[in-house]
């Protein structure tokens, strides 16, 4: 049997002995550990994920569609420099019937080519392959089929362009480009009413009238590839066919969901897990500190008994490093259960072929070494002092601690204070930097609360601004092909709608200088009211007669500002390019707005107005009328329930808040509780024998144990205003981290966030000192007086 | 007891001060000794007379300010920290006046600390046995009274068969029944195993024990004394 050295034996008693400090600091070192665990394995597992399932499946690099191209032109496409793979495919959308449903679905038909696909290769869950040469034969994405009860052999109808088509459904897939997997017009992704239709090229050429013509390029690059060359070149191919502009898979819009998705949990892993480990190191330093200063006449021992200084600077070392390992198992629990967690929520919104298996035994690794080091850190003051203690002068007491008179004092002096008021706060001016670390521990556990009540008003204020205030439609219809304003009049006459609204969207590259931007400007007749442009206040900013209003995050990435000219390159025709002034910069949550007075930008483009879009104000109670209606409208391409995107977006956001809020909440109250309660009993350990002396003075219990508890009640005190303003600067830092192209958050503090962070840390400050106080008032007066110091 | 018996620790001109200037302290002023082998050797004076700061140097926990010391032939105001730690560790044993327990470890495993790194211990529990606490070997500090604390503390000194025993006021914190006890331990080592002991002391009726008696006074040595007619330790009273 291995016998433990008696110095390992004092090792674990004195963590038994300490059990409570041990925990509260293991606690605050175990969020940290459970933080990097999961956003670092969650990042792996889904990087990994990524690149496995892209590499298998081919998944294209570039992107392009256009309104109708020869199909002869891929060979074109595949001689650009730098082109590796090009394949060209028919794409549509329509609006589907589905048996058990009675509002309409949408759907995205994809072809597939007769020898297979070669880029963005589906994966078959069940079933086959349409036969190449069948009108009727589908493969659908193994979501919808889920969502909806289909099996192979099951059958649905779909409208193109007025025709209905009975298709029958030979297999379910999945793709690597239908990771995330949005409707058209949707913010979260909807299996049950968006579907995606592989069906075989000769009958997709003929639903679309798109025989011998093509619609859609995909493209995988060249290591050496000159990306920018490549996109303009294509372009250059497809604009004399309606080529509305090529993007990078950056852009894809799968892919950059996922993609903010890691760029969040970077931030998460790069922001959070530092605090962490640095409040523990905190804690360990002020714990060993007191530790080596009780134990100074036993380290004199050990060295007297011919203890080398190396052997006893690890006895602490090996302490703050059991310390650690409590703290990383735990962290290890937690991180483990939190991101299986993840790994759920993902498995929900991500379609995956095979399950995220967070981390390795590295990502475990590293998180306990990460852990490990901070104990470490935290540790080495008190173990260097505890080597570099002269052996004669720890066997004798140590000299009181020195007291003088500065001109803090006099100031203390000046203000008349009670005896007990001037012991606390001499205390503090005695040990400035541990008070201060104290004040900023306590801080961050108010910045935490403040940092993550902020995330659920700025979600309501995003809710409010893009459901509310802007988008007030019931639904939206995309049409297959753009339309003259009388389609307008024809909306109006459908069963339900109250009011129409039309809507034109033009793909452009937006161009100031040498920056530049893809994407659509959105038209609006002037007066409409469905849909509007913002200010910040939330107002409705009205359409000016010329000139265009850009979010302000396209503002910024272009650099201009109101009464700037901003180059308008139309995609599929460039000899209709204008130049246009910014009239004024609006709010706007999701995604990047251009807007502009339909009229006016059917001017500059010298053609009579179109559009390419409605939106309907609906009367609800003939909803049912309405669905069947548009079931058979020929131009509907796909329809959009702004009331149901309402609802899962808000149900599906405060979900994800409630245990964010949750989560956050735990974590902060365990370091406040941990900073308060190991600051105040060190105190206790510190004064004790003060406080003895003052209670046989006469004190009583209370006013004793306000001297102990008042210095933590001054720092508690002190930390709200410093975490009021870190909780700022870590939300305005969030802000920043997750600003993208498809949404930003916007920095909504009010007076209630920081109430509740104070609340919260208060009172489990409040708590922790209570135990503190429970201890002392347990006590025994007598032997803590007789105990040598 | 041969007086012929070569020194143990020899010193020339040792000094010790402690500040400068006008708060220069001589704890030691220019002491020269020569402490034979296998004696019980009794430090006498008032309070900072110099006695606890020459045990200090000459046990290595402190060093001198001039003048030389050796044990043997090694001459310990040479010597680095590291040296200092391995002469400690192979030749010494301490017994101090307030023990220093470790209060989280048992009796046994106190003495333990000391048979875990020494070169050629003897087992916890026979060092125990010498000192009379066969039975009390599982107990914890607080467990134990003072003498017994004692006890356990120059159990754990003598567990390493140390050449020399430093004992600075072993029975300070004592009552005379106790006291006797912890003498007779001392007294079992030195005759058992012909250990050099040095013992600091204000009480006087121990010098009547010891081989040799040093008085100090101001940081110096004002007499030594041999004593021809020891007594027991049984016999000390105060």
């Amino acid at each position: 049997m291995v016998r433990l050295h008696a110095l390992d034996r004092k090792l674990f008693r004195d963590i038994r002995r300490l059990w409570s400090q041990v925990v509260a600091i293991a606690l605050v070192l175990g969020c940290g550990v459970a933080i990097l665990l999961t956003a670092f394995g969650m990042i792996r597992a889904l990087e990994a994920t990524l690149d496995d399932y892209y590499g298998r499946q081919h998944f294209a690099e570039a992107f392009a569609a256009a309104r109708r191209a020869p199909a002869a032109l891929i060979d074109e496409i595949r001689m650009i420099d730098g082109v590796r793979g090009a394949e060209a495919r028919v794409t549509g959308w329509v609006v589907l019937d589905l048996p058990d449903r009675a509002a309409p679905a949408s759907g995205r038909i994809l072809s597939l080519p007769d020898t297979g696909a070669l880029l963005n290769a589906p994966l078959l869950v069940a079933g086959r392959l349409p036969d190449p040469d069948s009108d009727a034969e589908v493969a659908v994405n193994a979501r919808f089929a889920a969502a909806n009860g289909f099996r192979p052999g099951d059958r649905f109808a779909a409208i193109a362009d007025g025709t209905r088509l009975d298709l029958v459904i030979t297999g379910t897939l999945r793709s690597p480009e239908f990771i995330y997997t949005l409707p058209p017009g949707g913010l979260m992704p909807d299996d049950a009413g968006f579907g995606v239709i592989w069906m075989p090229r000769r009958a997709a050429s003929a639903i679309f009238g798109l025989t011998g013509a093509v619609n859609d390029i995909t493209l995988t690059l060249r290591r050496d590839a000159r990306t920018a060359e490549v996109l303009d070149r294509l372009d250059d191919l497809l604009r004399p066919w309606g080529g509305t502009g090529a993007y990078l898979r950056d852009q894809h819009p799968s892919h950059a969901f996922i993609d903010a998705e890691l760029s969040q949990l970077r931030n998460m892993s790069l922001v959070l897990p530092p605090i962490f480990f640095g409040i523990a190191a905190f804690l360990v330093n002020m714990l060993l500190g007191r530790i080596v200063a009780l134990e100074r006449s036993e380290i004199g021992l050990l060295k007297a008994v011919g203890y080398r200084n190396a052997e006893i600077a690890l006895h602490y070392l090996l302490l703050a490093a059991l310390v650690a390992c409590i703290g990383i198992g735990l962290g290890w629990v937690a991180g483990t259960w939190l991101a299986r967690g993840m790994a759920q929520i993902y498995a929900r919104f991500f379609d995956f072929p095979w399950l995220i298996r967070p981390g390795g035994l590295d990502v475990y690794a590293t998180s306990g070494l990460v852990g490990l080091a901070a104990a470490a850190i935290g540790a080495a003051r008190a173990a260097l002092t505890a080597a570099r203690l002269d052996p004669a002068v720890a066997m004798a007491p140590p000299a009181p601690p020195r007291f003088a008179h500065g001109p803090f004092d006099r100031l203390l002096g000046a203000l008349r204070l009670s005896q007990p008021a001037m012991m606390v706060l001499r205390g503090l001016l005695r040990w400035p930097l541990r008070a201060a670390m104290t004040a900023l521990g306590l801080a961050f556990g108010v910045a935490i609360l403040v940092a993550s009540t902020f995330m659920t008003d700025a979600l309501d204020e995003v809710i409010e601004t893009a459901f509310f205030r802007a988008n007030r439609q019931h639904a939206t219809l995309a049409l297959a092909a753009e339309a003259p304003l009388s389609a307008l009049l024809d909306a109006r006459d459908l069963p339900g709608v109250v009011a129409a609204e039309a809507q034109f969207d033009l793909p452009v590259t937006l161009r100031s200088g040498p920056r530049s931007k893809r994407l659509a400007i959105t038209a609006w007749p002037r007066g409409g009211d469905l849909v509007r442009a913002l200010d910040t206040e939330g107002r409705r900013v009205a359409l000016p007669e010329t000139g265009l209003l850009l979010s302000r995050q396209l503002a910024l990435q272009l650099g201009v500002g109101p009464g700037d000219p901003l180059r308008v390159e139309v995609a599929n025709d460039r000899d209709k390019d204008f130049t246009e002034p910014v009239a004024a910069v609006t709010t706007q949550y999701l995604g990047l707005g251009a807007y502009m007075d339909l009229d006016r930008l059917a001017a500059r483009l010298r053609e009579a107005p179109r559009l390419t879009a409605l939106h309907l104000a609906l009367d609800k109670s003939e909803l049912p009328r309405f669905h069947a209606a548009i079931k058979h409208l020929p131009s509907v391409a796909s329809q959009v329930m702004l009331t149901e995107v309402r609802d899962s977006f808000s149900e599906t956001i405060s979900e994800n808040i409630r245990v964010n809020t949750m989560l956050f909440l735990v974590i902060s109250v365990l370091i406040t509780a941990g900073v308060a309660y190991n600051g105040a009993r060190i105190q206790l350990s510190e004064r004790a024998r003060e406080l003895a002396s003052l209670r046989i003075l006469g004190f009583t219990r209370t006013e004793a144990a306000s001297i102990l508890l008042g210095e933590t009640a001054v720092l508690v005190l002190l930390a709200q205003p410093i975490g009021w303003g870190i909780g700022a600067w870590v939300s305005w830092a969030m802000v920043s981290g997750f600003d993208s192209d498809l949404y930003r958050i916007p920095l909504v503090l009010t007076p209630a966030n920081f109430a509740t962070a104070s609340l919260v840390t208060l009172a489990a400050t409040g708590s922790a000192a209570l135990l503190v106080r429970r201890r002392f008032d347990r006590s025994d007066l007598i032997a803590v007086l007789k105990t040598r110091e | 007891m041969s007086p012929a018996a070569a020194p143990v620790f020899r010193t020339e001109r040792l000094t010790k001060i402690y500040g400068a200037g006008a708060a220069e302290v001589r704890a030691l002023d220019g002491v020269d000794l020569d402490l034979p082998e296998a004696e019980l050797v009794v430090l006498l004076g008032p309070s900072g007379s110099g006695k606890s700061t020459l045990l200090n140097i000459l046990g290595g926990l402190d060093h001198a300010s001039a003048g030389q010391a050796w044990f043997r032939g090694a001459e310990l105001t040479a010597m680095t920290d590291r040296q200092l730690t391995c002469y400690r560790r192979d030749h010494l044993g301490f017994v101090f006046q307030f023990y220093n327990l470790v209060a989280s470890l048992t009796a046994r495993e106190n003495v333990e600390l000391v048979t875990d790194i020494a070169r050629d211990p003897m087992p916890a529990e026979e060092a125990l046995a010498l000192v009379g606490l066969t039975d009390r070997l599982d107990h914890f500090p607080a467990q134990l009274s003072g003498g017994e604390q004692q006890r356990v503390a120059i159990a754990r000194a003598i567990a390493k068969r140390p050449e020399v025993l430093l004992c600075d006021e072993p029975t300070g914190a004592l009552d005379s029944r106790t006291g006797v006890a912890v003498l007779q331990a001392l007294e079992q080592v030195n005759d058992r195993f012909g250990t050099t002991i040095l013992v600091i002391t204000h009480n006087i009726d121990i010098r009547r024990m010891a081989h040799r008696v040093i008085r100090f006074r101001d940081g110096r040595v004002v007499a030594v004394a041999r004593n021809d007619r020891r007594v027991s330790a049984a016999e000390v009273a105060w």
